[in-house]
């Protein structure tokens, strides 16, 4: 591993210059000890969108920002709050971009209407046809 | 044949128009910030380096609307932002800029090659106050009025033509 690490930081070097100096957030990479309420930040981190490489979550993402925001939600749930709380601190912040979890709102209802609607307009018709191919067995 | 027939087949074809119209779009990577027009959160950051005072909320309360300029030595397009950050300050704004991931040697270096526009310079080691008034990168800069209300961001690095819409957003919070 560490091989690997010196091999890409003498490739990347270039890159590796670009970042900053400082070490990661206390609870960028650490675990909180309790490992039930560790679960519950793990399980919203997955669901939580990383804003500088926008197809990863914060809990896979090794961006500073990700590390960072992984420090947010871990010392947030460490002093007791919800995890939907921690999500709605974020949501406040960055608009429904950040949650991967779709929650209802007034942009994002379609989400939740339109499968509704398309089983129901499916039913009707399905009704109307058997309804339809009774009439005609009957006659 | 029926026109019914034909409603799967225009609908395929409008997605599949739409998609390829979308593909020939620039994709737009922005996150826009959901705390305009809310207030600046409490917060009270230790001084970047040992030239200039820390900065907190306080600093921004009282007088004329001020620039908060989230940036970063280590930001490429932040030394591209220094020529207008220092035109700014000509025209009279008050900058502070919070420092995120940075050292204090890091901060002294940049300044001394780019210029130094800040009246404060702020230290984020946590990224805690990018995080609190939802910036999603670096650089990025608010415009916060006299109340401490947030009332504008622009995203990126400050190009020419960007200054004066600025200012003009400075002059419309007063």
């Amino acid at each position: 591993m560490r091989w690997v690490l010196a091999f890409l930081l003498a490739v990347l070097g270039a890159s590796a210059a670009a970042q900053d100096a400082l070490p990661p957030a206390p609870y960028a990479y650490k675990q909180l000890d309790d490992p039930v309420l560790e679960a519950e930040a793990t399980a919203l981190m997955e669901t939580l969108r990383c804003l500088r490489c926008q197809s990863q979550s914060i809990n896979d993402s090794d961006a500073p920002m990700a590390g960072d925001m992984r420090h947010q939600v871990r010392s947030r749930i460490l002093a007791g709050e919800e995890p939907k709380e921690v999500r709605a601190w974020l949501i406040e912040r960055y608009g429904d971009y950040v949650s991967y979890q779709p929650e209802v709102s007034s942009t994002t209802w379609p989400l939740f209407a339109v499968p509704i609607a398309l089983v129901l307009i499916v039913l009707l018709v399905l009704l109307r046809r058997l309804g339809l191919r009774r009439k005609t067995g009957d006659s | 044949m029926r026109t019914i027939f034909f409603i799967p087949l225009a609908l395929f074809l409008f997605f599949a128009g739409l998609a390829g119209y979308m593909l020939t779009q620039e994709k737009n990577q922005t996150v826009a910030s959901a705390m305009i027009d809310k207030a600046l959160p409490e917060f009270d950051l230790e001084p970047a380096y040992d030239g200039l005072p820390g900065a907190s909320r306080a600093d921004f309360i009282g007088g004329e609307p001020k620039l908060l300029n989230i940036w970063a030595s280590w930001c490429l397009p932040c030394i591209a932002e220094a020529p207008q950050l220092e035109a700014l300050k000509e025209e009279g704004v008050e900058i502070i800029g919070i420092a995120i991931r940075d050292t204090p040697e890091d901060v002294t270096n940049f300044l001394d090659r780019h210029g130094n526009p800040y009246t404060r310079i702020g230290a984020d080691d946590i990224s805690a106050l990018q995080i609190e008034i939802g910036a999603a990168g670096v650089p990025e800069t608010f415009v916060i009025d006299g109340e401490g209300s947030i009332r504008y961001q622009h995203i990126g690095d400050i190009r020419e033509n960007d200054v004066p819409k600025l200012l003009q957003v400075l002059e419309d919070v007063r």
